[in-house]
């Protein structure tokens, strides 16, 4: 199957494979309808899918070094703009974001902006140019270019912090939908989720990362979009809810009155009950309800981050052209504009199913002992991701007296709305798969930054391939542990952590990234000062203001990359201008790489 | 002036014309939100505060983009400077 012209026969491969995947829908629909339990649905639908992408990661095994950090350089434009876009939605924008836009409204809105904007700087400052360059890793870009070890290594720290920050929020999702799917303790779950993720990217690197990825955004698609569709046609929303939900946005604005949201407040004695991490709808749902400074800090601290995060840059890397390179920044935009643009919509619908009295489905006002009773509170309510009481003790449920977990949000939705359970399982498979391939991007991306720039380019240049690779190997598997093991403490949640990733990378890399392809003029002196300076600015700042000190301009724990960017900029243009400037030669490569006809700066073994 | 130096000053043209759309759309209409909000454009009848960060500015990203690369294209080509189709 995936041999011969492999590349030719990539649209009949996965066309087969989205046939089959829709096929295997409609038989476990058939089976709940013969009786099959929900328990029973739930595994079949997460053990498949996963099984699926663990073949594929076999099937896709090499010993070759280009293929493992590079897929050969031949993933065709489109099929490299859906792996990027699995890539890039991670358990964070399919699990989290809807939550998170579901309890804030308008201000996480913010967060779509900048996980879309942030597209532009990557298509228009960088992915063309590090595709010239040839690289394998980010920081095989910043050492090529700035020159010696030294930047390196800084690289890599930057680049290590910010995707392991990461990688264990994308771990604690597996884990937790692993866990709540196939019944078994959180703790055991995130390293059934880590097997997984290992299977997929084990034995064939960057090539079997991208066959998956591309297989993980179709099933991650399907399960998005089908229940927003789905319900808002059952609600009588409208066929299309993303141009039709006016009405039911404004109808949540009049019921969030009704309810008395944000005149009713609950005590603190009362919070103590909620179980940790669950919240109420304290915020209005469309109305702007931030000021324009955090709105958009928060949009720039995302957008920024985008520009600097390692895993999605070096899909970049393995496009056959710069000019597919910069078309393919396109297409993963398309593809990540599906998911987003039905995220709003998904929490409009979600919302406005728990809320609304007319509907047969809304709780909101019911008696609390009637809540309690049904059937999927009982469930997330196991998990500790929902949570009622009768605070006023008037024996209704009230709207701040329902809580929720944000991962809750996509997951309970259709069981929610009354879907049948298939559909729970769809959401569950496609949870996993947003989480996995974002997982196996981020991982890969540390494993080859300490095997290719620290082992192979500064301990062991003369290391033979099979040993390169081993080691590669080795790392990956050492790293996916090191995550798992931190995700079980659960320091942080999901959303949190996924945006201090941003702002870590936006804060080390942003900077010395564009200003490496863009000014001449920036030498190796600078770029270290503008890696480490902003990084440590960046994370004193986090750790400040985590430890109790009220910050400056509004920026806060979720924007600290600001702080740390701003230095990096500042320490680079001031050190590399102390300096001596970069040599004639460095200078003559940063011409090459802004043209993009003829060779690549490093060769395709190097 | 090179053949060099000028595709790169149209290239830089180029990037700064994208960014400048980009800057309107991810930064500078947010700066307006509470107008955006008032206003009587609604797009599909959302508020238009609503539109633009769930739709509206995503999608004139994705046009950009594919806008911004067709440009390049071009002005590699009238340089010469377009990879061959075997590179």
């Amino acid at each position: 199957m995936f041999k011969g012209n492999f590349i030719n026969n990539l649209p009949k491969i996965y066309g087969t494979y989205t046939g089959g995947f829709i096929v295997f829908i409609i038989l476990m629909a058939i089976g709940e309808q013969a009786g099959m339990s929900a328990k029973v649905i739930g595994i079949c639908f997460v053990a498949f899918t996963v099984l699926i992408y663990a073949l594929i990661g076999y099937l896709s095994r090499t010993i070759q070094v280009d293929a493992y950090y590079l897929a050969g350089r031949q993933v065709p434009t489109v099929f490299n703009g859906m792996a990027t876009a699995a890539d890039w939605m991670s358990g964070a924008s399919f699990v989290a974001m809807a939550g998170g836009i579901y309890f804030k409204g308008y201000g996480y809105m913010a967060l779509l902006v900048g996980w879309t904007g942030g597209y532009v700087l990557v298509a228009s400052l960088l992915a063309p140019y590090l595709r010239k360059f040839g690289c394998y890793t980010v920081p095989d870009f910043i050492g090529t270019r700035y020159g010696g070890n030294l930047a390196r290594l800084s690289a890599v720290i930057v680049l290590t912090v910010a995707s392991f920050t990461y990688v264990t929020a994308q771990i604690n999702a597996t884990g937790t939908i692993a866990s709540v799917a196939l019944d078994i303790p959180f703790n055991i779950a995130v390293y059934v989720g880590l097997a997984s993720i290992l299977m997929c990217s084990m034995l064939g690197g960057m090539r079997a990362v991208t066959w998956t990825q591309v297989a993980q955004y179709i099933v991650l698609i399907i399960a998005y979009l089908i229940p927003v569709f789905w319900i808002s046609n059952k609600m009588g929303a409208g066929v299309f809810p993303h141009l039709m939900l006016a009405d039911e946005v404004a109808r949540i604005a009049e019921l969030e009155a009704q309810f008395g949201l944000g005149s009713i407040k609950n005590s603190a004695a009362d919070l103590k009950q909620v179980p940790k991490g669950l919240s109420g709808i304290t915020k209005a749902h469309a109305e702007v309800n931030t000021t324009p400074w955090k709105f958009i800090s928060l949009a720039v601290c995302m957008m920024a981050g985008t520009a600097s995060l390692p895993h999605v840059m070096m899909r970049y890397f393995t496009t056959p052209s710069v000019k597919a390179a910069r078309r393919s920044v396109g297409w993963s935009l398309f593809f990540i504009f599906l998911l987003y643009s039905s995220a709003p919509m998904l929490a409009t619908l979600s919302k406005l199913s728990l809320m609304d009295p007319n509907l047969a489905t809304g709780i909101i006002g019911k008696s609390i002992s009637e809540v309690q009773a049904i059937d999927w509170y009982q469930n997330w309510n196991q998990a500790n991701l929902m949570f009622v009481s009768d605070f006023n003790g008037n024996g209704t449920l009230e709207l701040n007296e329902f809580f929720m977990g944000g991962k809750a949000v996509v997951l309970a939705t259709p069981e929610i709305a009354g879907l049948p359970y298939v559909i729970s399982g769809l959401v569950a498979a496609g949870g996993m798969a947003a989480a996995m391939s974002t997982a196996d991007g981020l991982v890969l991306a540390i494993s080859n930054a300490l095997s290719h720039d620290i082992y192979y380019k500064m301990i062991n240049p003369k290391a033979e391939t099979a040993k390169r690779l081993l080691i590669a190997r080795i790392l990956l598997v050492l790293i996916g542990f090191a995550g798992a093991t931190i995700a079980a403490l659960e320091i942080q949640g999901i959303l949190g952590s996924v945006i201090w990733a941003f702002d870590f990378a936006m804060s080390g890399l942003f900077f010395p990234l564009v200003l490496g392809v863009w000014w001449k003029r920036a030498n190796a002196q600078g770029a270290v000062a503008g890696m480490l300076g902003g990084l440590a600015a960046g994370t004193a700042y986090l750790i400040a203001v985590r430890s109790g000190y009220p910050g400056f301009l509004d920026i806060t724990q979720l924007t600290f990359g600001i702080v740390g960017s701003v230095v990096s900029l500042v320490l680079m243009i001031v050190v590399s201008l102390a300096t001596k400037a970069p040599d004639a030669a460095t200078q003559k490569m940063v011409d090459e790489v802004r043209v993009p006809s003829g060779k690549a700066i490093l060769g395709r073994q190097h | 002036m090179s053949k060099q130096a000028q595709h790169w000053e149209k290239t830089r043209g180029l990037l700064f014309v994208t960014l400048a759309i980009w800057f309107v759309f991810s930064i500078g209409i947010f700066l307006f939100g509470a107008e955006m909000e008032a206003s009587s454009i609604r797009p599909f009848g959302y508020p238009l505060s609503y539109y633009m960060t769930c739709q509206g500015s995503l999608g004139i990203f994705v046009i950009l983009i594919f806008w911004f690369a067709g440009r390049q294209e071009k002005i590699d080509e009238e340089f010469g400077f377009s990879e061959r189709e075997d590179d």
